[in-house]
């Protein structure tokens, strides 16, 4: 039973990490176009945030909770700079902003290590956090389950800001046809950035989550990139779920991996698996049916 | 027997539930213009995609004994069966003359692809002069006026040597003089081709059809010359009806 | 005039790729230190790369951003040659790395077996990193995957291999890669006037790949392969199936970084996992686009100046490189998308312009 657990619900913690660093990705890249390389750098930003944040409010059980807010706000805001100062300039050359994004990427990688130091700093657990509880003899800690808390919370923030709110109804208008959104109305400009500032909040929401598994290190947003990018691709545009599917399997099916083999052969099956899905569904897990030469 | 005709039978597309397409038979013949007229939506554009493979159908579309629905696009091209799209799309970089020999590329062997060009090849020189745009050859395609690109686009399939010729609103956005110029132009290279036409423009398809089918609602509705058609009381009810009161309206 | 311009036009290219051939071959090594000119070849060595790079994603429009793969590919190849030269000189025709018996049992994997042989390395660099291109090519262009899911594809299967490497220490030396060569081909590399040798070999390399893609850029491929970048489902109706067409390019590039790799192994002395992973491929992409991507000479000379760039900031500013590199890529590509050489040639067309008005 052992060896069926750990990796499943260690698998659904990575799952529901890939699932926060990617929501922010899938927007961006499906509302825009834009591929942001820099987004693990957010992730980056809100474990830095949380360590600040502990270095202030020395009470760990109480500066967890404000780092969350905090963090959101600081890879926000980023994310936004980097919308503002660079972006909007290169509007309809997506493929473009990919290479602008990984300099960017590059840019607050060396700045943190010139900040903060090659080496990362250990974040603290609060105390209501340090423990675990036994699911057939897996010690599953609470660290785990408080990131899949947060995925679900950010999952269910998203949609319903997406469903219920004048802001989601012009996202998705500007999703499906950009044009006809801007000639009803919608400033697309201002859409772009609320998009831009909420995806990259949630990789900086992402971030705390990390920080408490693993603390800080400048290369941190490099060791998830690419993983919350194979999420974006096999799930596809569009839609959330595919998303949510794709990273709780990416998640699982890489602790397998690594249960079996190793986590550097976990990396590499997970690669070729995500080519052999894309065989079958080049598209992603969902798509939207258009006709005409797109 | 001559078996240079496309044969259409019981085309079905369905899109998620909405069938776009509902059992069309049809059949096109070497040697006469052939328009494919009917309201928007009648699934006019959807036929010529389903036949050329850029979208999936079922029911059979054969030509020459090969079943271009099991076929990917470029290898129904290569069947000899080309079409154009409602938007002109030449490559507007290129020259006149480097878009039509582009086109011929499928005649070449992959040694011949890796030569550079020599001169012009003596298909390129005739489909210039068919489509007559000889003195714009060494023009770049985005320069040329919208109709131009259309005639462009028809001397790519005369180069690709397309037996079966399917042309999206050819004249749309054309004036009189250029509709004539491409309707002569039709005439002209249909006698030995097999040439649909869809088409929204009344007047064209009184001048040029040689046969018109309307479609409704992704069903065949009604088929035969354009006198047939025009006195047909359902084709009347459905579409040409509408054009014959707004023509009224506007005289 | 019109004859002069069709000569230049024809004929102007080769002469520019004779200047570089002039360049490297002639006033480099009668000018530059031995230290400078072995610098240079490790530049040569990226440049080589570039020039598929150029082909793939200037021409054909498909980023490949996991180009150390296959630079890797050939460097292993080669230095796994190289090790087992050094080794076979001093141990016998049995000998086994020095590695290996450190880090492991001291037998060595079978398939190092045949890279005892230098004709058998010399094919593996070229074919090897031609199968796994095909086969990675065909699994995502037949499927139509294309744009950034081509980018980011390729930029994991890089990461997915230098953890592969740095995973493998028994049977690839790990994180420390390969290393401490002492012969090339029978060859001393400790020899001043054999490391000009493989200097001048690695740069008349540079000059034929760009001789080659200079015919491909003229011929009606390289016609079809611009046309496919921008409008790849017309080119399907015109009988072509846009995949074969990528392809066949990515192929092409493939086997040149392949070759790069494996001459820069001698050049530098060690090729390991940070030349081959997701930075140093974004590296080698930093340089063709500083140069010009859609160019002829743009990518190698672009790679070239990249590389001399790095050499002289890590010198002057050892942990400063890494803001240069990074605000290049900002800078080029939002404001020179087409690359410096570009640049230029629009300045100038534009002088030309207004000189005609005037």
């Amino acid at each position: 039973m052992d060896a069926f657990t750990t990796p499943l619900l260690a698998g659904t913690a990575t799952g529901a990490l890939l699932l926060i660093a990617a929501l922010g990705l899938a927007l961006t890249f499906g509302q825009m176009g834009v591929i942001n390389m820099a987004h693990g750098e957010f992730l980056m930003a809100g474990a830095y945030t949380t360590y600040l944040t502990q270095q202030v409010v020395t009470n760990t059980d109480v500066s967890i909770l404000v780092a969350l807010p905090a963090a959101f706000l600081v890879a926000g805001s980023l994310g936004l700079l980097l919308e503002v100062a660079i972006i909007s300039w290169m509007y309809r050359r997506p493929l473009d902003t990919l290479l602008v994004t990984v300099g960017v990427s590059l840019l607050l990688q060396q700045l943190a290590k010139d900040v903060f130091g090659a080496q990362g700093d250990p974040v603290q657990t609060p105390g209501w956090l340090d423990g675990f509880i036994d699911v057939f003899g897996y010690h599953w800690p609470y660290r785990q389950m408080f990131t899949i808390l947060l995925a679900v919370a950010a999952l269910v923030g998203l949609g319903l800001l997406l469903k219920y709110t004048a802001y989601g109804r012009q996202i998705r208008a500007t999703v499906q046809n950009r044009d006809l959104a801007e000639t009803m109305g919608v400033s697309t400009r201002t859409i772009d950035r609320v998009t831009f500032f909420v995806g990259s909040g949630l990789a900086g929401v992402g971030g705390v989550a990390v920080s408490l598994i693993s603390g800080t290190n400048p290369n941190l947003g490099t060791t998830y990139i690419i993983s919350a990018f194979l999420v974006v691709v096999a799930g596809g545009l569009g839609q959330l779920k595919g998303t949510v599917i794709a990273a709780f399997a990416v998640g699982i099916v890489t602790a397998f991996f690594t249960d079996w083999f190793s986590s550097s052969m976990a990396q590499v099956f997970t690669f070729a698996l995500v080519v052999i899905f894309l065989q079958l569904k080049p598209q992603g897990l969902f798509t939207v049916r258009t006709r005409g030469l797109a | 027997m001559n078996d240079d005709y496309l044969e259409i039978r019981g085309l079905t597309v369905d899109f998620d539930g909405f069938k776009a397409i509902d059992g069309v038979d049809l059949t096109l013949i070497q040697g006469q213009l052939h328009f494919l007229i009917g309201p928007n939506g009648a699934g006019k554009t959807t036929l010529v995609d389903a036949v050329t493979g850029l979208v999936a159908g079922t029911g059979l579309a054969r030509y020459r004994h090969q079943d271009l629905l099991r076929m990917k696009s470029h290898r129904i091209v290569r069947a000899g069966i080309g079409r154009t799209f409602q938007t002109a799309s030449v490559f507007e970089g290129l020259s006149v003359l480097q878009n039509l020999d582009i086109a011929g590329g499928i005649h070449r062997s992959a040694w011949g692809m890796l030569r550079a060009r020599r001169g012009t090849p003596s298909y390129v020189e005739e489909a210039l002069e068919t489509i007559g745009l000889t003195a714009l050859r060494d023009k770049p395609a985005g320069v040329l006026a919208h109709g131009q690109k259309q005639w462009l686009e028809i001397g790519m399939l005369l180069v690709q040597d397309a037996r079966v010729m399917l042309l999206d609103e050819p004249v749309a956005g054309m004036s009189a003089e250029e509709r004539d110029a491409t309707g002569e132009l039709l005439l002209r290279i249909g006698t030995e081709r097999t040439i649909v036409v869809i088409e929204h423009d009344m007047d064209f398809v009184r001048n040029y059809a040689q046969l018109v089918t309307v479609m409704h609602a992704g069903k065949v509705l009604a088929e035969g010359s354009v006198a047939e058609i025009q006195a047909n009381a359902r084709v009347q009810e459905v579409y040409l009806g509408r054009t014959v009161e707004a023509e009224a309206n506007r005289a | 005039m019109k004859n002069v311009q069709k000569w230049g036009r024809t004929w102007g290219p080769l002469l520019a790729i004779a200047l570089v051939a002039i360049a490297l071959l002639v006033v480099a090594p009668a000018v530059l230190s031995p230290f400078r000119l072995n610098n240079l070849g490790k530049y040569v060595c990226w440049a080589i790369a570039g020039v598929g790079i150029g082909l793939a994603w200037g021409r054909g429009g498909m980023l490949v951003m996991g180009q150390g793969v296959f630079f890797g590919l050939g460097g292993y190849a080669m230095a796994m040659h190289l090790k087992l030269e050094a080794s076979m000189a001093t141990g016998g025709p049995d000998a086994v790395p020095d590695f290996m018996v450190l880090y492991g049992d001291g037998t060595m994997p079978g398939w190092w077996e045949p890279f005892r042989s230098g004709p058998f390395t010399l094919f593996a660099i070229v074919v090897v990193p031609a199968v796994v291109a095909a086969i990675l090519g065909f699994a995502i262009f037949k499927r139509r995957v294309k744009g950034a899911y081509f980018a980011i594809l390729t930029q994991a299967l890089a990461v997915a291999f230098a953890t592969l490497l740095i995973a493998t220490i028994q049977q690839t030396g790990g994180f420390n890669g390969l290393n401490q060569f002492t012969l090339f081909f029978g060859y001393n590399l400790y020899d001043p006037v054999n490391k000009k040798m493989i200097y001048s070999i690695a740069a008349a390399v540079l000059v034929v790949c760009l001789v080659v893609v200079w015919q491909l850029y003229r011929s009606r491929f390289g016609e079809l392969l611009v046309a496919t970048r921008d409008a790849e489902e017309r080119v399907r109706f015109l009988g072509h199936d846009p995949a074969n067409i990528k392809l066949a390019a990515f192929v092409v590039a493939a086997v040149m970084a392949s070759i790069g790799g494996a001459l820069f192994t001698p050049i530098t002395g060690i090729i390991s996992p940070s030349d081959v992973d997701a930075t140093a491929s974004i590296f080698l992409i930093a340089g063709v686009a500083l140069g010009g991507r859609a160019l002829l000479l743009g990518p190698a000379l672009g790679a070239i100046a990249v590389g001399f760039g790095q050499t002289t900031l890590s010198e002057s500013f050892p942990d400063q490189w890494t803001y240069g590199l990074g605000l290049l890529f900002i800078i080029v590509i939002l404001c020179f998308p087409a690359g410096l050489g570009n640049a230029w040639s629009q300045v100038t067309t534009r002088f030309r312009r207004s000189e005609a008005v005037s």
